[in-house]
């Protein structure tokens, strides 16, 4: 389906300069986030870390440059909704809500620990700024298309944003809940889909094959965006996209790196839920730091 | 569907009747699609109200609400995941959902999204769930034998299985008022008036006596209290005396109610329109026996199978659930 931008719609022609420093800015949000999943990550001795690093630049883009919400009032009314289709992505969220300033970076030790706040799976009756209680796979764009229609019938113009991962595409009701948001218009719905290639039981291609995922949504009636998930200049560009697009709803269609910016577990096996011994935390974290201090030299 | 063909001698078989029979007796009152014209009226009155259904809005009685507030009704096809997955999101942005469709649908099919989406968060969404129990003869693939024993374990959810058209009437608005989901068991079509012949309220929660009697208490649910009320009329003409306490919310029961009416040494019957297991009789059981309450209880309820296709007076005699079954159980157990 080709993009029918309507030119109204676009955003101000930005100065190359202040794209620059926008990038620059969520990049030390996307360094943020990753090193608060590895605390996180510590804390618990295991978990998500891998998929936590791959979308870690989705997640800078989102909540810092792209939804609108209050920190300080995460239920006010007129808020975007972000959902978090992929429960066991918590770690990465939370990551993400203490970046956003919903959440105290110090509660963040608490992850996965008895009475926090923070489970392991995302819930929303635990977490401020968790707005469904994802993990039972396949959830996440159902719901997603009950706010939209909701939002839309009460003149709201807040958008509804659902964050679901390429093994998702296994489930149905991943693409009853497509046709019900294409069927109804919604274009207040943008997807991401989170292809990291990787589900539980090994490689997507080889558990069940989903790819062509650009396709299958653009049949589906989806305006559908394919975009490098690590590379948060093509992310901006995709997200402006999605934001002005009408008549349809949007689909971002992210490949991410699993372990992306710690070179330790990029190259590690590929693995759901990745084993990382307790002296290689630090580890990680030097790398990460080394990582993304010399990607600013090189930008510089 | 054709019952098999017979030969020209022989008495012609009944058949298995459309997708929207009735279950009205002959010669009963009845009231066309109450829970559409409740539904709609309400939505009137409070504009938060919207309606779902899963490509089964003309099956059971949504239409009535789509046609008279279009703008409310949302479709959502034959996806009965999506459709409740998207009750709960309308919910989540502060609307009232009422989702249709056919009871083994949201029920079997729909079950994680009924448990996860909408009873976990303990959102007001209100799944209405039509063909329950045994009121098609479509056979197993349609006969939601089984949806109070699939539900009554979802932590939160309130379960009401009504009586008739007025009961209906009344838990509409009821369900709506209530803060967290609700599953209602829908009589559609042309739906027999009983119970505006008694003093009767509906009370979400509250069990009803509609009749007194001193030799048996007949404890009914569903469509099968009005099988009940004339199953202790006819009773009368043989001298048993049979009362009826209508429990038209299985979750959370009149455990109250239950426990005082089956301490007067009556022949206790549980009657439903349900599988004997998980529903009501084992409801009642065990209501009793955590109280430490030693009576015995007679289910009348379907057989724990999968049932046969065909005509629904037919089945209803073979499976026990008739008036005139009714009956030779209670003049059998006395």
């Amino acid at each position: 389906m080709s993009s029918s931008i309507d030119s109204t719609l676009t955003p101000a022609v930005e100065n190359s300069t202040d794209r620059a420093q926008r990038i620059n800015a969520l990049r030390e949000s996307a360094y943020r986030i990753r090193r608060h999943a590895l605390d996180m990550g510590e804390v618990q001795g295991q978990g998500y870390i891998g998929q936590a690093l791959g979308v870690a630049d989705i997640l800078a883009v989102a909540y810092k440059d792209v939804l609108n919400y209050r920190a300080d009032e995460p239920g006010w009314a007129e808020r975007d909704r972000f959902l978090l289709s992929i429960g066991h992505y918590a770690i990465a969220l939370y990551a993400a809500l203490a970046e956003a300033g919903i959440l105290n970076v110090e509660e963040l030790a608490t992850y996965g620990s008895d009475d926090s706040r923070l489970p392991m799976s995302g819930m929303a009756s635990y977490t401020p700024g968790m707005e469904i209680s994802g993990g039972s796979l396949g959830h996440g764009l159902g719901v997603a298309a009950g706010m939209a229609l909701g939002l839309r019938h009460q003149g709201s113009s807040a958008r509804v944003y659902n964050l679901l991962s390429d093994g998702e595409l296994d489930e149905g009701s991943t693409w009853e809940a497509a046709l019900a948001c294409a069927h109804h218009g919604l274009d207040n719905v943008t997807t991401i889909v989170d292809v990291n290639a990787l589900q539980a039981d090994g490689p997507t291609a080889g558990v069940l094959r989903t790819e062509p995922v650009t396709d299958k949504w653009e049949a589906f009636g989806w305006h559908a965006i394919r975009v490098d998930g690590n590379d948060i200049g093509a992310l901006l560009t995709a997200f402006d996209a999605a934001r002005v697009h009408r008549g349809s709803p949007s689909v971002l269609v992210c490949d991410t790196q699993i372990g992306r910016g710690v070179p330790l577990l990029e190259t590690r096996e590929k693995a759901h839920f990745m084993r990382v011994e307790e002296h290689e935390w630090q580890v990680a974290r030097d790398q990460l730091a080394h990582h993304h201090r010399n990607r600013k030299g090189s930008d510089a | 569907m054709n019952a098999p063909v017979t030969s020209t001698n022989a008495p012609r078989k009944l058949t298995t009747s459309a997708m929207i029979a009735s279950i009205a007796e002959e010669g009963q009152r009845t009231t066309k699609a109450p829970f559409g014209h409740a539904l709609a009226r309400l939505a009137e009155e409070r504009p938060e109200i919207v309606g779902l259904s899963a490509d089964l809005a003309k099956y059971t009685d949504m239409h009535i609400f789509r046609d008279a507030h279009p703008d409310r009704f949302f479709q959502m096809g034959m996806a009965e995941q999506s459709m409740l997955g998207a009750a709960a999101g309308l919910a989540e942005v502060g609307l009232v959902p009422f989702a249709s469709t056919y009871s083994v649908f949201a029920t079997r099919r729909a079950y994680d999204f009924l448990c996860l989406d909408i009873a976990e968060p303990g959102l007001n969404v209100n799944v209405v769930g039509a063909l329950p129990g045994l009121t098609t003869g479509y056979g197993p693939s349609h006969q939601a034998t089984e949806d109070l024993a699939i539900l009554r374990g979802m932590p939160g959810l309130t379960i009401v299985d009504p009586a008739d058209s007025v009961d209906i009437e009344q838990a509409v608005p009821a369900l709506a008022a209530a803060p967290g989901p609700t599953y209602l068991r829908l009589l559609r079509g042309a739906v027999p008036t009983v119970l505006d012949e008694y003093d009767y309220r509906f009370e979400l929660g509250r069990a009803a006596e509609l009749r007194t009697g001193r030799d048996v208490l007949f404890i009914s649910t569903g469509l099968m209290t009005t099988r009940a009320l004339t199953a202790a009329k006819e009773l009368a003409a043989d001298h048993i005396d049979a009362a009826v306490l209508h429990v038209p919310t299985i979750k959370p029961l009149d455990t109250e109610a239950i426990l005082r009416e089956t301490a007067k040494g009556r022949l206790v019957v549980t009657l439903e329109n349900h599988t004997v297991i998980g529903g009501l009789a084992e409801s009642v059981a065990s209501c009793l026996a955590y109280a430490g309450a030693g009576v015995r209880i007679v289910p009348i309820g379907l057989p724990d199978a999968f049932l046969a296709a065909g005509a629904l007076p037919t089945l209803h005699d073979r499976y026990g659930l008739s008036v005139s079954a009714i009956k030779t159980r209670v003049r059998e157990e006395l």
